[in-house]
């Protein structure tokens, strides 16, 4: 059986399900030590509700607090460049660093990614509620996927935007006469982080097309349940990177 | 067990990392042989290859190093072994993401492959040691090897990042979700443990590397100026392009670089433990503590990086700090070892023991894992002095010192692990007098190797000349010395032909092993699969009446009491 978000209130306020009757109110857990009950004879992968997907997200955590790790080295590396320089033949310490002023349209690309974890995690929800949930796993249709496809369309739409929008930001640079080789070590920074979110975002779009598929491909339910929430949480910590990374460019220069 | 390609089990996949650490150890050997009579015949043409020129002297450092660093030292007792026997370990049936353990298996592959390619592309392998200062490294018209082979290095360390970072997440999503009911944080093998926390400095730090070789590589090829510094000369041309910081490199590689020694020593401190317990038929002393102090390691190995820095003009305070750090790490370096010997030489509190420890050939190689722990430990505190580093520093007393710290230290753990687990890989015991012969040989050569070069190193022999006597450098003092030292060396190398003799000829025809062959209490020897709870501990022996008693882990406790 699936994991699911149980909110009485609207089991209690859907009435009819419209195939043949209301679903019990007192939840019925089996239990009295008899029969299959015990999840720990059952073979990996399907010991109760949450295994599949505790491991999952449990992978997902740990992959990113290594990319988190791979953040922090390239925005410490940004302030010990930013405070590096020398002396010149007068002794006086002279940097090199000049601040950049980043394009505005990142303001309008950070609101589009920040609405695009909103969609996301409509998407993510609409999976774990608990009478679609138990819709699909009696095999009586895919109301979750139903609910969740059209907002995960929304979502690959807006990172999609996004990223369209950085490159935009890039166009504006070069305008400028930025370029990721131009010796201004901020425009290197300011490339190279922008890149790096970047390729992470791209890899989170494609994962996204690929929970679309799984959604119509992937036949246990749980396994639906486990692409969306994955790409869902990875899109957030990209979202909350891309936060800090736009804060460090914008505000920190 | 029948060897698979694309297999997801886990006990294969470990095989397979064990193979890939075996054929990489036995180039990385030939390599130092190389190096080794390079230095004492500097003149002498070598047969195939011809006269060694300065430049691919200092090739052979930067492959030997990063061979034997990231496809031996990390790959062999951190993902091997864990593959091996960490889920039968904590009694799961395989890794959380068995085809995530392939894929990191293939990357790491992938990126020895394309780190061998280093040496057959024009100009050849990269010269720039293991550790890849800037500028010699950002800078392709610095040297031979900096071009293409550089590029291949880079890129051959950035799919290695990614293969370990996957095994990582594996390593740690099966600790602490697949542990079988009862397997509580106490009751877990040494082992296990010492996986659980290399495979967190792994995340933390091979992340980090990323970073730098994306620094780097965005250096050489994409025009920035993170590593190079203002008025870089390189053959009379100015490179620099601005203020860039050799020393932020520094700060990036040695920030992976030290938990680096650690990810490749603790799985072997963990086998150490595991293997003490076993063959002294005893608990291990203070579990939590032992415990403890692997994590302790681990937490102090990600704030010492800087002692590796001390003559890179950093700050000297800075160092200062790092000096205190470094020395704090002896502590539990030193109950570790206490406890070791502890279990070694003294009863058990609740009884006498009969006969002593038993020697069989794992114990010996776990007991040569402990001489060059404590002996390269010792090391340690002098050289994370500053002052007594500016002297040492770029000397053969820091080869050494890491030499037996950690790849001799490392590779009698390995060796250690194989002879143990030998029989879970193919069902039969290796041969124990051709064992025991591999041991006593391989530990006179090691020792003969390495504990010289403190002498030549003291005598202030630079790390990285390709010759000792020249028109402007003359160690003819030490040249009898370095003569021994490559004389033990090709000793200690010609032993392993052994270990390599009995690995392929036990594999087919060697002595079929009992279920549980060293009388273990951990899990990966349990004869059947199918137990409940755990309820014992991981290392429970005991003495009655002068009988011997063990009670495995899979063996219930309500059951027998």
């Amino acid at each position: 059986m699936p994991a699911t978000f149980t909110r009485h209130p609207v089991e209690i306020e859907r009435k009819d399900t419209g195939i043949g009757g209301k679903p019990p109110l007192d939840r019925r857990p089996t239990g009295g030590g008899g029969g299959d009950d015990n999840w720990d004879n059952r073979p990996s992968g399907r010991r109760g509700p949450r295994e599949l997907l505790t491991r999952y997200r449990l992978g997902v955590l740990f992959a990113l607090a290594g990319d988190l790790m791979f953040f922090v080295a390239l925005v410490s590396a940004f302030f010990v460049r930013q405070s590096a320089g020398h002396f010149d033949a007068r002794e006086n310490y002279v940097s090199d660093w000049h601040a950049l002023a980043v394009p505005p349209v990142l303001w309008i690309n950070t609101a589009i990614l920040i609405l695009s974890s909103l969609t996301m995690e409509i998407a993510r929800r609409q999976l774990f509620r608990e009478i679609d949930v138990m819709d699909e796993w009696l095999g009586l249709g895919r109301p979750a996927v139903k609910r969740a496809a059209p907002w995960m369309v929304a979502t690959f739409v807006l990172g999609s935007l996004f990223l369209a929008g950085q490159w935009i930001a890039w166009e504006q640079l070069v305008q400028q006469g930025f370029y990721f080789n131009s010796p201004d070590p901020s425009s290197h920074f300011f490339y190279l982080i922008t890149g790096v979110h970047g390729v992470h975002l791209l890899l989170g779009i494609a994962a996204l097309a690929g929970a679309l598929a799984g959604m119509f491909i992937l036949r246990r339910i749980e396994l639906r349940q486990i692409a969306v929430d994955c790409t869902a949480w990875y899109w957030h910590t990209m979202g909350i990177f891309w936060i800090f990374l736009f804060a460090l460019l914008a505000f920190f220069q | 067990m029948k060897l698979r390609l694309f297999t997801t089990h886990h006990r294969i996949l470990g095989i397979l990392y064990l193979l890939l650490s075996l054929a990489t150890v036995a180039i990385g050997t030939l390599l130092s042989l190389l190096m080794r009579i390079h230095r004492v015949w500097p003149d002498t043409p070598l047969p195939i290859i011809g006269l060694l020129k300065p430049e691919d002297y200092l090739a052979l450092v930067t492959m030997h190093g990063t061979l034997m660093i990231f496809f031996v030292l990390t790959i062999a007792p951190q993902v091997g072994f864990a593959s091996l026997v960490l889920p039968e370990q904590i009694g799961a049936r395989n890794m959380a993401f068995p085809r995530l353990n392939a894929a990191s298996f293939w990357i790491a592959l992938a990126a020895l492959l394309v780190l061998l390619a280093a040496f057959f592309v024009p100009k050849g392998a990269p010269i720039s040691g293991w550790t890849s200062y800037p500028p010699l490294s950002a800078i392709p018209a610095a040297g031979p090897g900096e071009g293409a082979g550089m590029d291949l290095w880079l890129a051959s360390i950035g799919l290695f990042c990614l293969s370990s970072w996957l095994a990582a997440v594996n390593i740690l999503a099966t600790i602490l979700g697949e542990r079988r009911a009862g397997m509580t944080w106490t009751r877990l093998p040494m082992t296990v443990w010492a996986w659980l926390i290399t495979s967190i400095l792994t995340l933390l730090v091979f992340a980090v590397l990323l970073a730098a070789i994306v620094l780097l590589f965005s250096d050489r090829h994409l025009g920035s100026s993170f590593f190079v510094p203002a008025g870089d000369l390189i053959n009379g041309t100015i490179v620099g392009r601005g203020d860039g910081s050799p020393l932020l490199w520094l700060h990036l590689f040695w920030f992976f670089g030290h938990p680096e020694v650690y990810i490749a020593v603790l799985p072997g401190m963990g086998l150490a433990t595991s293997l003490f317990a076993n063959f002294a038929r005893r608990d291990v002393p203070g579990y939590r503590i032992m415990a403890t102090m692997l994590v302790a390691i681990g937490l102090l190995g990600l704030v010492v990086w800087g002692h590796h820095m001390f003559v890179s003009g950093m700050n000297p305070y800075a160092g200062t700090a790092f000096a205190l750090t470094t020395m704090a790490i002896a502590v539990p370096s030193t109950v570790e070892v206490l406890g070791w010997l502890s279990m070694l030489t003294l009863p058990t509190p609740g009884g006498l023991w009969s006969s002593g420890p038993r020697f069989p050939t794992p114990m010996l190689f776990a007991l040569g894992f402990l001489s060059f722990f404590v002996a390269g430990g010792l090391t340690g505190p002098i050289l994370a002095q500053p002052a007594l580093d500016s002297y040492l520093h770029n000397t053969f007393f820091v080869v050494a010192h890491f030499h037996m710290v950690m790849a001799m230290a490392g590779t009698f753990s390995i060796f250690a692990g194989i002879y143990y687990w030998f029989p879970l890989m193919t069902g039969r015991l290796m041969n124990e007098t051709l064992g025991k012969l591999h041991f006593w040989l391989s530990i006179i050569g090691a020792w003969g190797t390495f504990f010289p070069m403190h002498l030549s190193g003291l005598a202030g022999e630079p790390r990285h000349y390709e010759r000792l006597t020249g028109p402007a450098t003359s160690f003819s003092g030490i040249v009898a010395n370095e003569r021994g030292i490559t004389s033990a060396a090709l000793f200690l190398a010609a032993a392993q032909l052994i270990f390599l003799w009995n690995v392929f000829w036990s594999a087919r025809r060697g002595r079929p092993a009992q279920p549980n062959p060293w009388q273990a209490t951990t899990l990966e020897w349990a004869p059947v699969a199918a137990f409940g709870r755990i309820d014992r501990g991981p290392y429970e022996y005991e003495i009655a009446l002068n009988e011997m008693i063990f009670h495995p882990q899979w063996e219930s406790a309500s059951k027998q009491e």
